[in-house]
């Protein structure tokens, strides 16, 4: 067994328009940017993307926005640092916006990979974003049903992957990338480093190689924080 | 000096700054508890655990134990806060995915979580992430926090900036969570709520309970003793 991919741009050729996409991070902790802008490269439009956030400047989630790809977002929090992308295509009604709360968006994934079809959370109970949905008591308090949330494609950053697709993460960089990966049909992940099957203690790894589909090393990736420091902005092919 | 600098002087003779309620706020976090603290003026808290203590601190993005913030230049991107500012570890922190994260939270594992609010009602109603219709909405983990936690605090102005109160009968802006908040913490009294009434615990000893309540939307009930709320300067 072999799941490596020779580039970020093979890894991400099969994503296509009208794909629901997850794709891992926390702002810019845990984002795959490689992978993010092969995808801006291929350019398929119409997407759904899920994250917790909307893009930071012009790089990243936020230059898939800027590139006219994203017809949906399902996300926690849409604001940054420097929320422009989101912000302009959500005010002139060019992108759908569901929002939902952080850790109903975290258990709503985690349902889609473990096979839940849906659950109840006292999260958002008597606020706008219950409205619609079933509630339920249980044990005298009130509980609000959320569904499940699966995708076509979940990209994934991780730090070393095995060739069996097993995974370790980098610190707080881990956030959504585990259950994405469990909640995908076909999931993608770069890794800093790939190892042979065996390279990594099995006592050390967070998701095992059954939720992985394709590898891609990328040595020393992006970090989305420092290119928006720096002013960097990607409209596919270069930096600009 | 300016008209607004004279201002500024006499706010803080009669009202707690921002440091100083959450210094008031930090006294009532036991030593061992499990607390997440809000984004912004929330995470100040941290900063005055008395002396012997040391809570252990919980971030949505999958932290506990973190520390303050790296030397400029030192940051690690990959150790943030919810906030995404960078932050640094301790001994004994502990990293974990976001499903786990919010198990701790919803699940009543941690003991304590502080947020800031736009208003609160005397049942204990927050409302926190939104003021009206307009705008792009975002509402992160404020939502789950104020449900799981043993016990649930704001820490607040007690008016705005234009004298309107922000404790209320019923709040006016969307709800972040109904009947979830314990005890809030304001720039110039503590108050609990309990049996769905605000409950008056301490007040600036340079006012009356008759001008504090003129600053507040909805009834205070008083129960056995008001003390002083004092604190240092900061």
């Amino acid at each position: 067994m072999d799941k490596r991919s020779v580039s970020a741009a093979e890894a991400v050729s099969a994503i296509d328009e009208g794909a629901v996409v997850m794709i891992g991070g926390f702002g810019g902790s845990g984002a795959p940017i490689e992978l993010i802008h092969a995808l801006i490269d291929k350019r398929p439009r119409n997407l759904t993307v899920i994250n917790n956030n909307a893009g930071n400047g012009r790089i990243g989630i936020a230059a898939m926005i800027d590139a006219g790809m994203v017809a949906k977002m399902i996300c926690s929090f849409p604001k940054s640092s420097d929320p422009r992308a989101f912000t302009e295509r959500y005010l002139a009604g060019e992108i759908e916006l569901e929002l939902v709360p952080q850790g109903t968006l975290a258990e709503r994934i985690r349902a889609g990979g473990a096979g839940i079809p849906a659950f109840y959370t006292p999260t958002a109970y008597g606020t706008e974003l219950a409205e619609g949905k079933p509630v339920a008591e249980f044990d005298g308090r009130h509980y609000v049903q959320e569904r499940w949330l699966k995708a076509d494609f979940a990209i994934i950053k991780a730090e070393i992957g095995d060739t069996h697709g097993n995974l370790t993460y980098s610190k707080a960089a881990r956030n959504f990338n585990p259950l994405m990966c469990m909640a995908a049909t076909k999931t993608i992940v770069q890794v800093s480093k790939v190892v042979e099957a065996g390279g990594i203690d099995p006592e050390h790894v967070v998701t095992p190689g059954i939720f992985v589909d394709h590898v891609v090393e990328i040595p020393s990736p992006q970090q989305e924080e420092e290119m928006i420091r720096a002013g960097l902005q990607y409209e596919g092919g270069v930096y600009a | 000096m300016s008209a607004d600098m004279s201002n500024t002087a006499l706010a803080e003779d009669t009202r707690l700054s921002s440091a100083q309620m959450a210094w008031r706020a930090a006294q009532d976090i036991k030593d061992g508890a499990y607390v997440n603290l809000g984004i912004g003026f929330p995470e100040m808290v941290a900063r005055y655990q008395p002396p012997g203590r040391q809570a252990i601190f919980h971030t949505e993005n999958g932290i506990l134990n973190f520390g303050e913030a790296p030397k400029p230049g030192q940051e690690d991107w990959d150790l943030i806060n919810a906030g995404k500012k960078a932050v640094t570890l301790k001994p004994g922190a502990a990293f974990f995915h976001h499903a786990d994260s919010f198990a701790m939270v919803r699940g009543g594992h941690l003991d304590v979580a502080i947020l800031g609010a736009l208003q609160v009602s005397e049942n204990g109603d927050l409302a926190n992430w939104r003021v009206g219709s307009k705008g792009v909405p975002a509402v992160g983990g404020a939502m789950d926090l104020v449900h799981g936690a043993k016990q649930v605090f704001v820490i607040t102005d007690h008016a705005t900036k234009n004298g309107e109160p922000k404790l209320v009968e019923t709040c006016t802006f969307p709800l972040t969570g109904v009947a979830c908040i314990t005890r809030i913490y304001t720039s110039h009294a503590v108050i609990d709520i309990a049996n769905g009434r605000f409950v008056l615990r301490e007040k600036l000893p340079g006012m009356s309970v008759e001008e504090l309540q003129a600053m507040t939307g909805a009834k205070l009930h008083i129960e056995g003793s008001v003390t002083d709320l004092i604190v240092p300067a900061l």
